[in-house]
């Protein structure tokens, strides 16, 4: 167990090194990526500007959502940038040197690509959330903190399963990947709002298929402490609910091996 | 004329083959709509107070930027940046033609063939199922048609630059992804213009990227009075005049510098 997580550190060592090279390119984009989510934040502000609430939702609360599945996203696509771009890996060939090396293949992909530049998306994850927190009209107990942290960790697990999903598509298939976009991206937007605000075929697709609510929605309602209005469950049960993007993981992971065992080089 | 028409058939042919991206597209940019329209409909239902835009006006915006999303600048071209890193732009520059007008021909083959595959079904789903509405009226029609020509051509204009501006690799990147950012925001991309705080809409309006979407979106709703229509044009106009002459400046400066490596 040591040892892979010593050689994912290792990589990402190299990765932030060799990133940090070309120090103005890179401040740059780390800029620019902040500047463009900052307009993500711009737009949940103009809206709260025009209409003053979103169904019983004050701004401070929905931008618990905004912090927390943003720096999820963030942290996600940070660390597992590799299986987003794992369809280049395999077109290239390149997939078939990582096989013969006596390590695992998820951890190589996971590391083949680590962007720093994600910093962007976290940085104004974390103040939107911290903005949030404060202005929201609760005291911070531990257990609240530890609820918020929970929810942040399924999170993460659960965005990692999918472009670990993402990845393994492109076993079969380096077309049409652009799809898992919707739950990846579509996701993002999606929760950034509180879910009872969607019609119910949609809330149902994000608690059941995707499971993104279960990671985000319950806790905040429970740290909150606000009813849940879309199935009234108890607190209890809410915050384990980020436990699904655990599970969720997992079984994105035996997916990936299934895959590898089936793949076939694309030669030359 | 007829080398650059040459370039934009050739590049036309070549987008074509990408059915199955836009078929993905397509499923996607649908999936995107609907988070928007649900969005909206719980912003709307929360607030009596009047609001610039009436919500099948909203929903009707985001469907018609779901049918023209492709419009807006922010594709840059990998084989031209290519060109650039490899050196390849060496032979473009010996052509007997003007790589300004070539890569315009290009980008807008690059636009318009997607932009119309993604747009076709969509404007078909959209209008009998999704509450995307019709034309407030056949002139407004037929503004809505001159002022997405002109988007098109803005977005082109704005794309040459961008891609120009990638001669100069480190602080090029940033520039264009400063560029693609100021059009996310500010051509109605994110947020219907008129949503934004009212503060806010007369440096909106300046900009040169509402030209791209939203003046055409607006005067297909009618939400934009049509009188209006004739002065609008003329600033899209003079939008891509001063892109146009901004490119021809900037490719004149980066090419006196460019130095071609290897052979």
């Amino acid at each position: 167990m040591k040892d892979p997580i010593a050689l994912w550190l290792k990589y990402i060592k190299q990765a932030i090194r060799s990133q940090l090279q070309y120090r103005a390119s890179f401040l740059m984009k780390v800029f620019g990526q902040l500047i463009l989510h900052a307009l993500e934040v711009v737009v949940v502000l103009a809206l709260f500007d025009r209409f003053g609430a979103l169904k019983g939702w004050r701004l401070p609360e929905v931008l618990l959502f905004y912090g927390i599945v943003n720096i999820s996203f963030a942290v996600a696509e940070g660390i597992g940038r590799g299986f987003d771009m794992f369809s280049h890996l395999v077109r290239s060939g390149d997939f078939d040197i990582m096989l013969l090396r006596p390590r695992s293949t998820a951890l190589q992909v996971a590391v083949s690509d680590f962007q720093l530049m994600r910093l962007g998306r976290l940085i104004q994850g974390l103040a939107v959330l911290i903005w949030g927190m404060m202005a929201v009209d609760i005291t911070w107990s531990a257990s609240r903190i530890m609820i918020m942290l929970f929810s942040i960790s399924g999170a993460i697990c659960l965005f990692y399963g999918l472009f670990v999903l993402q990845a393994t598509i492109s076993f079969w298939t380096i077309e049409s990947l652009e799809v898992m976009n919707m739950f990846t991206y579509g996701g993002v937007q999606t929760t950034q709002y509180p879910l009872e605000i969607y019609q119910k075929w949609f809330r149902h697709f994000f608690i059941f298929i995707i499971p993104l609510g279960c990671v985000t929605y319950f806790p905040v309602v429970a740290i909150l402490g606000r009813p849940d209005t879309i199935f009234n469950s108890p607190f209890g049960l809410q915050i384990f609910t980020p436990l699904i993007g655990l599970i969720f993981l997992a079984i994105s992971l035996q997916v990936w091996q299934f895959g590898v065992k089936h793949y076939r080089s694309t030669g030359s | 004329m007829r080398p650059y028409w040459a370039v934009f058939r050739a590049r036309c042919a070549t987008v074509f083959q990408y059915r199955t991206a836009a078929l993905a597209g397509f499923c996607t940019q649908l999936f995107w709509g609907f988070i928007l329209v649900m969005i909206y409909q719980a912003f709307y239902r929360s607030s009596n107070s009047p609001q610039p835009m009436s919500l099948q006006q909203v929903i009707s915006y985001i469907w018609l930027g779901q049918a023209l999303l492709l419009v807006l600048p922010w594709s840059t071209d990998r084989d031209v940046m290519q060109m650039i890193r490899d050196g390849g732009v060496g032979y473009e520059l010996i052509k007997p033609a003007r790589l300004y007008w070539m890569w315009f021909a290009r980008f807008l083959a690059s636009k318009v063939v997607p932009m119309t595959m993604r747009s076709i079904p969509m404007f078909l789903i959209a209008i009998p199922f999704l509450g995307l509405q019709l034309p407030a009226s056949i002139p407004a029609a037929a503004a809505f048609v001159a002022a997405m020509m002109l988007g098109v051509v803005l977005s082109t204009s704005i794309v040459v630059c961008i891609n120009i501006l990638f001669f100069w690799t480190v602080s090029g990147e940033g520039l264009s992804q400063m560029l693609i950012v100021l059009t996310f925001l500010f051509s109605g991309t994110y947020i219907p213009l008129p949503l934004l705080p009212d503060w806010s809409q007369c440096v909106v309006n300046f900009l040169p990227f509402r030209g791209l979407i939203d003046i055409p979106f607006r005067l297909y709703l009618g939400q934009l009075h049509l009188g209006k229509a004739p002065g609008l044009l003329l600033v899209q106009c003079l939008w891509i005049i001063f892109f146009i002459l901004l490119g021809h400046l900037l490719l004149r400066s980066s090419v006196k510098k460019v130095v071609i490596q290897g052979g």
